[in-house]
């Protein structure tokens, strides 16, 4: 059984002593980080709840401009720091906790790999076609009516 | 014979190709496989409560306004307080759990069994916490009128705050002008033979709009978000018209059907993708208690290994990942 541990977080920054003292390093780092999400969420800063860009207009190129900073057109600053924020955390727990960092590299490729696309692009589809049905009920001269 | 299986029978000759492709055992590898796809579960889940949110943007009920309840504080609004106390309870229990698996590369059988009661206990706490925050948001708070289309229409006033006007909520207990005997629940003994009504609303909407007539500093509040991104308040006008002409039905709390928070679907998602979260950390609980057992046993021991203590540590850490995303969609965003 492999009882080795690589030691370090932060790519080297931060090294630990024994496998230990990095459990409760990693452990005070991710309490940080969920303050962090808890402090920003109750104090919504105001600079924080306005998209940073607004839409391009125009043609083709403009289109795909808009999807390549859809992250910052479309979202609240303050909601894209927590889905970073978040999956900054759930790598900590995957690679330290869950000893991820201690696999070959292929395992961690088949499992980490697979996930994330398969996600990705369910949620590409699903929040593509909410977006759509919204379309739908609030056009101009929508087709159902809901507001009654 | 032995109760316990200190030998599994499949040392050796676990795959066709050597034991341990990618080194790692067929026990660990079968477990990853079962999170990568229960992963897509919830991902399925969550991706599906962004599609209705998505689907209602522009008036799905904020969360700040609806989880704001800490046990022991009656009445004070504390949005996101107890459930950051959840997510820390689980990170903490995650970190009792890596700590029992370390101590069993260690054969350390006394501080294994040490960790796993802790990271039974912290399950349980959160469990708890669950099942309280469930009561809660069932039980509700402040009370709505439902209208025809079935938007939610809440209550409350313009106070005045450290300088600064804000609107605050207002119970329709504490408005509504109740009369005598208006409607009746149909029981199984009256007229139709053996048919029975669920139960009846607190009040009727005549009761409340009766009673919204009689308060002159009452308003009605929509579900739509303003520009602003808080919901919007309406006249004084435009508040009592609203409930004589739309109101159709008085509701208090939460179920699968209506809710007084906002958006139907937002209910039931919250009891769909906490309650399967809820169960993944109950089932959790439930085998880690059998693991604690084989420790005290000494299964692991006279085994030689205890990565059966390293199996079920990683389900566990998966269910603290999945609380770390739920949170997320639901408390944060």
């Amino acid at each position: 059984m492999a009882h080795e541990h690589k030691l370090e977080i932060f790519r080297g920054l931060v090294k630990f002593k024994s496998n230990t003292s990095k459990i409760w390093g990693v452990l005070v780092f991710l309490t940080i980080v969920t303050l962090i999400e808890v402090g920003l969420g109750l104090a919504k800063p105001e600079w924080l709840m306005a998209p940073w860009m607004t839409e391009f207009e125009g043609g083709f190129f403009t289109t795909l401009g808009n999807i390549i900073f859809s992250a910052f057109i479309y979202m609240k600053p303050l909601n894209l720091i927590f889905i970073i924020l978040t999956i900054i955390k759930a790598y900590y727990i995957t690679w330290d906790f869950m000893h991820m960092r201690d696999e070959t590299g292929s395992m961690r490729k088949m499992v980490v790999w697979t996930a994330v696309f398969l996600i990705c692009y369910l949620i590409f589809i699903l929040l593509q076609e909410g977006g759509y049905v919204f379309d739908v009920y609030n056009a101009k001269t929508p087709l159902i009516k809901r507001d009654f | 014979m032995d109760s316990t299986v200190a030998r599994t029978g499949t040392e050796g000759k676990a795959w066709g190709g050597g034991n341990k492709p990618l080194r790692a055992s067929y026990g660990k590898m079968m477990m990853w496989f079962f999170i990568v796809s229960d992963a897509l579960t919830f991902s399925g889940f969550l991706a599906a409560y962004g599609f209705s949110r998505f689907k209602f943007i522009k008036e799905w009920p904020i969360a700040d306004e609806v989880f704001t309840h800490v046990p022991f504080l009656h009445g004070q609004e504390l949005p996101m307080i107890y459930v950051a106390f959840m997510t820390f309870i689980l990170i903490m229990s995650s970190v009792t759990m890596v700590l029992a698996v370390d101590a069993g590369h260690h054969m350390n059988k006394a501080k294994v069994t040490i960790y796993m009661f802790l990271t039974i206990i912290g399950g349980a706490i959160f469990v708890g916490s669950q099942a309280w925050e469930w009561a809660t948001f069932i039980q509700g708070d402040y009370g709505a009128v439902q209208t025809k289309g079935g938007n939610i229409l809440q209550f409350g006033e313009n106070v005045t705050v450290d300088g600064v006007e804000k609107f605050k909520r207002i119970s329709i207990d504490d408005f509504v002008a109740v009369h005598a005997g208006e409607r009746v629940q149909h029981e199984r003994k009256n007229g139709l033979w053996f048919v029975a009504e669920g139960s009846l609303p607190p009040y009727t909407v005549n009761e409340i709009y009766n009673g919204l007539a009689a308060n002159q500093n009452i308003l009605v509040r929509t579900q739509i978000i303003n520009k602003d991104g808080e919901k919007t308040v309406l006249s004084r006008e435009e508040s009592l018209k609203q409930i004589k002409n739309n109101g159709k039905l008085v509701v208090k709390g939460a179920n699968l059907h209506v809710n007084e928070y906002g958006t139907a679907l937002f209910a039931d998602f919250f009891f769909f993708i906490t309650g399967f979260h809820g169960f993944h950390v109950f089932s959790g609980v439930v085998i880690n208690i059998i693991i604690f057992f084989n420790v005290i046993l000494g299964t692991y021991e006279r085994r030689g290994s205890y990565e059966m203590v390293e199996k079920v540590g990683l389900y566990w850490h998966f269910v603290d990942l999945v609380w770390v995303f739920v949170f997320t969609f639901f408390y944060l965003v």
